[in-house]
């Protein structure tokens, strides 16, 4: 007689089963894992430090023309060039060239002053051949470049491609359960069992706390070992916060999906959602360039406090204390909208 | 013994369809009662009602002597369902859905004596996604059972199957029945009715149009047999009723089907008339009267094709 097979709480059954299911569906873990990889490592590599390149400038032919190349090539972020007249004014037409040095005796410069490469270009000109003629600088200046740990793009790219994922991957997988599930009378099926509602939605955030933990450790070492970006915070508080952060994102799906007949609707109402966060909430650059007004609304998005509490975390080592109001805030978004989710939430 | 499932006059209305129009039912414990009709003739509709997913706009329902109101939890642990279309998660192994299933019930079968018994044991570890519509459809009624239920109720657990799957499917609910259980089940193949329905209601536009044991119903066609023929040209209703042995007659596919009790009195009778009216025979055959032939006789449509 073969030994009775053991029945786990309901919950955990939903849980279990639903990690399974996501584990099996290759589209899902591409989605999770690999695109913000992509992602990380595209944008990683377009950012990365290099010398600035040097900006293309045009001497006009005549008999000053040597001796001028000869002077703007000692600037580093010069690349000047002889041209005839008609081909250099060609090439600042068409932008291949940002400025145009002329005349007999007075030099002149002819340039598009909308274009901010061009002002800066002719200040270089400038200088350059007024030190050639023999000017001296009067006070001593020294450059200092920023690219210290914790200072570059990518240290500001990665915590917010983390937040996105987390947004991403916890809508969507509440989101697309729901609706596929409600389509496919698989909740008409269940809750026509003694199955307890909230043991069900539950269970999704739970399977989904698995993975979470996953895909956030796979983004961090990944952004560690290939762009050397580390966590300067506490790694249990960026559990934490992530665990928060997914369920917060979790909660929304759950109410994006409350209603909707079909993944069509869902999919709409998710990118309708997202797309504010995606675009306002820091993901790629700060919102600080947002203008005052709106400003303290994208700090109260759910994106914008994961955002800026996973950038306090990863790049200024803050403690608890300093990111507990968006913390709780976080929280708040997830509570609410779980509960009211709940409350309309259509199960036929 | 009071009724396991009861319902008095109960109606859904979906806008201008009247999906259920004043239905009284009762059946009673240890009955396979069929509810049979043609496609959109409300079964789905008043199944639902009874399992306590839909909500009636009147009429009372009780099963087990229970109120869904207020009895709702203790009602879900003591029946077992199977809708008509339900689409399983394709992607867990056939066990693992009927774990999942077990879990939801304070107690019940084990999985896997379960499934041994009905013979989805080979298919334990298969994806749900690959198995065939008889298989599907035995996990579906798996889970159904999963909880130990006093009642069943099945929406349409037999259409689209081939026909061995069909009897497996049958035998299942035979055993169920064996063990004291209650069946509700809808069809709209009068043969499935006839071999597993010990009272069967036949519905159409949402009212019942006759109730009774398969026996009783085809009693009241008051014919045996029915003979289905065509001729060229066409016989008109007068001569076709005119003949003496006809207990009835339906107009089917640009021929008749006469109702008859006895075939060596009517078939003479019939070749007769169809010379006597300088018309030809195309063709000509026999069959038992059934519930098919009921629902012709009331209402003048098929069940099939209705
Ligand atoms: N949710 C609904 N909304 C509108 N009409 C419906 C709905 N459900 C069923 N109906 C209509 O009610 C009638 C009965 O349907 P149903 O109970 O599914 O019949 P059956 O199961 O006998 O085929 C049909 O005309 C059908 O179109
Ligand atoms: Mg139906």
């Amino acid at each position: 007689m073969p030994e009775k097979t053991r029945i786990r709480p309901a919950i955990v059954e939903l849980a279990i089963t639903r990690a399974k299911e996501f584990v099996r569906e290759s589209e899902a873990l591409f989605w999770v894992f690999g695109f913000p990889l992509i992602l990380a490592l595209a944008l990683g590599f377009a950012f990365r430090e290099k010398p600035p390149d040097r900006v293309p400038v045009a001497v006009v032919a005549g008999p000053n023309a040597a001796q001028r190349l000869a002077a703007l090539q000692k600037s580093p972020v010069l690349l000047p060039s002889i041209m005839s007249e008609q081909d250099a004014r060609d090439a600042l037409r068409r932008g291949k060239v940002s400025l145009l040095i002329e005349g007999a005796d007075t030099v002149v410069f002819r340039f598009d002053a909308t274009r901010p490469d061009a002002q800066s270009a002719r200040r270089e000109a400038d200088d350059a051949l007024q030190t050639a003629a023999g000017r001296r600088d009067v006070v001593v200046t020294r450059e200092e470049r920023v690219h210290e740990q914790g200072a570059r793009y990518i240290d500001f790219l990665i915590p917010g491609l983390l937040g996105m994922n987390l947004m991403g991957t916890g809508m969507w997988s509440m989101g697309f359960t729901i609706a596929n599930a409600r389509m496919k009378k698989l909740l008409k099926r269940l809750v026509a069992t003694p199955m307890r509602k909230t043991d069900f939605l539950l269970a999704q955030f739970l399977s989904r706390l698995i993975w979470l933990l996953i895909e956030v450790t796979v983004l961090v070492v990944f952004g560690w070992l290939v762009f050397g970006v580390r966590v300067n915070g506490s790694i249990l508080l960026l559990a934490i916060l992530c665990i928060i952060g997914g369920f917060s994102f979790s909660g929304i799906g759950l109410l994006t999906a409350s209603r909707a007949r079909t993944i069509e609707a869902v999919s709409g109402l998710m990118n309708l959602i997202m797309m504010p966060m995606w675009l306002c909430s820091g993901v790629f650059f700060s919102y600080e360039r947002f203008p005052d007004s709106v400003k303290p609304i994208i700090r109260l998005l759910p994106l914008t406090l994961l955002n800026d509490a996973l950038r306090a975390v990863i790049n200024d080592a803050a403690g608890l204390t300093q990111i507990a109001p968006k913390l709780a805030l976080l929280a708040a978004w997830g509570l609410i909208t779980f509960m009211i989710g709940l409350k309309v939430f259509r199960w036929q | 013994m009071p009724d396991v499932i009861a319902c008095r006059n109960l109606r859904k209305y979906f806008a201008d369809v009247k999906a259920v129009d004043g239905l009284d039912l009762s059946v009673a414990s240890g009955e396979c009662f069929g509810l049979l009709g043609p496609n959109g003739a409300g079964k789905t509709t008043t199944i639902e009602i009874l399992e306590g997913l839909t909500k009636p706009d009147s009429g009372d329902v009780e099963i087990l002597g229970l109120d869904w109101r207020s009895h709702d939890r203790e009602l879900r642990e003591r029946i077992g369902i199977s809708l008509q279309e339900t689409q399983l998660t394709e992607k867990l192994t056939v066990f693992e859905t009927v774990r999942l299933f077990r879990s939801f019930y304070r107690d019940g079968y084990d999985p896997e004596e379960l499934l041994r018994d009905l013979s989805l044991d080979e298919k334990r570890n298969a994806r749900v996604g690959k198995l065939s519509g008889g298989q599907r459809q035995r996990l579906g009624v798996a889970c159904a059972l999963v909880g130990n239920p006093d009642v069943l109720f099945l929406d349409e657990p037999t259409t689209g199957l081939d026909p061995q799957s069909r009897l497996q499917l049958w035998d299942i609910v035979q055993r169920f029945r064996v063990k004291g259980g209650t069946v509700l089940l809808t069809t709209h193949y009068m043969e499935e009715a006839q071999r597993l329905c010990d009272r069967v209601a036949i519905v159409d536009h949402g009212h019942l149009i006759a109730l009774g044991t398969p026996a009783e119903l085809i009693a009241k066609l008051e014919a045996r047999n029915v003979i289905e023929f065509t001729s060229e040209p066409p016989l008109s209703q007068s001569v076709v009723t005119a003949i003496d042995a006809c207990a009835g007659a339906s107009a089917h596919k640009g021929g008749w089907l006469l109702r008859v009790h006895s075939l060596a009195e009517a078939v003479p009778q019939l070749i007769a008339a169809v010379e006597q009216e300088g018309a030809k025979l195309v063709s000509l055959s026999t069959h038992e009267a059934s519930l098919e032939d009921l629902f012709v006789s009331l209402t003048g449509r098929e069940l099939r094709d209705a």
